[in-house]
């Protein structure tokens, strides 16, 4: 039972991590970045290459992850969301599931469909026993990570300038630029946080569940966005809630009612939260005027 | 004589579309001049052109987007191969067991579409599009745990294993799990088209009728039409089911043109392809979304030639047309070139 509950915080964990970045570019671009879930599988390539083909020690493979994410988060917002920063939601949608599928077929012509081993990179740490559990150190070395990412990531967006900036222009484009914030390095920033975010939880991800392959990401991705949409999209705390329950649920669901079904109950219990709190757990609820 | 508004034009237009289409491709597929691979893509074309139109009703004219389309198909797809399997004896007959099976596939995912409506239709923007994608996710896992069997005393069901059915002599697993279903191919290309020219029919004269303009206006001002005494969630729902059970149709137009169908090929990504054809073709947009679904089933088998990177140009072109069409800058820039064109022959005209 306990152990159960550990691996599905351990899960959760890492569905909270990628919800935080769904999550933050929701609340400032209004836009679901379908490709984000491509994004960690582009981050768990990057690992896995460094850190196993040229055995760089595990600190710099995670962060040449990372910087390679960055990077490529700031070129794809740059080349496929910014020209259509006000055209309608929906032609962005498209454009992210079209940047969604390049991403997959690139990393298909450069590793192809067969799938990687992928290395524990947090076999490092060891095991922690408290009283007949035992605590597996990816499972510890994936909550710890959450959670330092979670309290980074609120104290940066509450305390720094940059992070009021952020809260500034998902509030109101115009009223921030007449402020003399600067719009899209704002949102730039904003998809460097994410994708940065995206290559962490790709190497935590691949290291519980060894298996690379280009659409490895796909499916965490759908879920992290159900994640974020159950804790109420745009709400960072919201993310971490919502995924960590989501994984807990998923967990759950797989040891004790049946393992092909455990999809279905999940998306089931999302389903019953919405229609209970159409907003989310911790969504704000946005009055319409006429 | 009496003339024609835009909109009637536009609607004969489109049935002259689909006429049309089908009278170059039989005149092709009878002269020879068809490929074996074009010959088997013809039925898939049509099912997901039939599919669009659904989509867009619900995207274009009823204003809400939904990500979960891909199960309403799954669920006339599975209808539609039972209700053939168990016909087979019953009705000698193809094309009327044909007609059979869409029409019941057709009820039994609009049956899934009031179920699904009612609680959804209560949500707003992203929230609902979220919660359509995980009703077709839902469809889609529990279908994976399908098994249903046709003998001599009827239609057995369960949740478990092909063992658990209990089937008597001679009877026949129709769907197995994660296996998919075992269908006779009866589906041809004249059914799909008298299909599809319905589908069009329907949607087109909704569209221009009381149901339709209160489905429009709760679009485009929901706070507005609610205060003019029109019930929301009733008109959403009209149309939200309606398309559900065109899905189903093509679903089970599709399903019956293969030898094997797994619950898998309606996931996620099929209800993506099919939102891509609307968004391209137009959003709201009839004709657009037909010649959007029939070129884009097409262009993967075209790019054929340049097998491993045929997704990948497809992709870029996607990502190239959705800014090409959207970015004002571009858009603005065509509409200056098309005017310069319009004033010069304009220009010459007048000289």
């Amino acid at each position: 039972m306990l152990d159960y509950l550990i691996s599905g915080i351990s899960l959760g964990s890492v569905y909270a991590i990628i919800a935080l970045g769904y999550t933050m570019v929701y609340g400032i671009a209004k836009m679901l970045n379908f490709a984000h879930g491509d994004i960690i599988m582009i981050g768990g390539y990057a690992a896995f290459c460094t850190g196993y083909y040229l055995h760089w020690p595990v600190w710099l493979a995670v962060l040449f992850a990372v910087v390679v994410c960055t990077v490529l988060g700031v070129v794809i917002e740059k080349l496929a969301y910014k020209p259509l920063r006000n055209a309608t939601s929906l032609a962005v949608l498209i454009t992210a599931i079209g940047v969604s599928y390049f991403l997959q077929n690139v990393a298909l012509l450069i590793w192809t469909s067969n799938p990687k081993a992928f290395p524990n990179m947090l076999s490092f740490i060891p095991y922690v026993n408290i009283g007949r559990i035992q605590i597996t150190g990816t499972a510890l070395g994936t909550v710890v990570t959450c959670i330092v990412v979670m309290v980074a990531l609120t104290l940066f967006t509450d305390k720094t300038k940059m992070g009021k900036a952020m809260r500034t222009v998902s509030e109101d484009k115009g009223a921030a630029s007449l402020m003399g914030i600067n719009v899209n390095g704002t949102i730039s920033l904003t998809f460097a946080i994410g994708s940065g975010l995206a290559a962490i939880a790709g190497v935590l991800l691949c290291s519980a569940y060894p298996t690379l392959m280009p659409t490895t990401g796909a499916m965490p991705g759908i879920k992290a966005f159900t994640a974020a949409v159950f804790g109420g999209i745009g709400s960072i705390p919201g993310a971490m809630i919502g995924g960590i329950l989501l994984g807990v649920i998923e967990i759950f669901a797989k040891a004790y009612i049946s393992t092909q079904l455990s999809d279905a109950i999940v998306f089931a219990v999302l389903i019953i939260v919405l229609i209970v709190k159409p907003t989310g757990l911790l969504g704000k609820k946005i009055t319409e005027k006429v | 004589m009496k003339k024609l508004s835009k909109d009637t034009l536009m609607s004969f237009v489109n049935y002259g579309i689909v006429i049309l289409f089908y009278i170059v491709f039989q005149i092709l597929a009878s002269t020879g001049n068809l490929s074996s691979t074009m010959k088997g893509q013809l039925i898939p074309i049509v099912s997901y052109v039939i599919m669009a139109l659904s989509l867009n009703l619900v995207v274009g004219i009823s204003g809400e987007l939904s990500l979960g389309h891909a199960g309403f198909m799954s669920v006339g797809a599975f209808t539609g191969a039972v209700v053939s399997t168990a016909l087979t004896d019953g009705i000698p007959n193809t094309v009327v067991r044909l007609l059979i099976s869409i029409v019941i596939a057709a009820v039994m995912a609009g049956i899934a579409g009031i179920l699904i409506g009612i609680p959804v239709l209560r949500l707003r923007g992203d929230y609902l599009a979220i919660v359509t994608l995980a009703f077709g996710e839902i469809i889609k896992n529990v279908l994976n745990c399908l098994y249903v069997g046709v003998d001599r005393r009827g239609i057995h069901f369960s949740m478990n294993s092909t063992g658990a059915l209990d089937l008597q002599e001679g009877g026949k697993v129709v769907i197995n799990g994660p296996m998919g279903a075992s269908i006779m191919k009866i589906s041809s290309f004249t059914c799909g088209i008298v299909l599809l020219l319905l589908v069009l029919f329907v949607i087109q004269n909704l569209i221009k009728s009381r149901h339709g303009r209160a489905i429009m206006a709760i679009r485009d001002n929901r706070i507005a039409a609610e205060a003019c005494g029109l019930n929301v969630t009733k008109y959403k729902l009209i149309a939200f089911v309606i398309s559900a059970a065109m899905a189903g149709a093509a679903g089970c137009l599709y399903a019956l043109n293969f030898a094997t169908v797994a619950p898998k090929k309606f996931d996620f990504n099929t209800s993506i392809l099919v939102l891509v054809f609307v968004v391209l073709g137009g959003i709201g947009n009839m004709t657009g979304s037909i010649i959007a679904a029939a070129l884009l089933t097409v262009l993967p088998e075209l790019l054929r030639q340049f097998q491993d990177y045929r997704m990948l140009i497809y992709a870029i072109v996607l990502v190239l047309v959705m800014i090409a069409t959207n970015n004002e800058k571009i858009r603005g820039l065509i509409k200056s070139i098309g005017k310069k064109n319009k004033q010069e022959s304009s220009g010459k005209e007048a000289a």
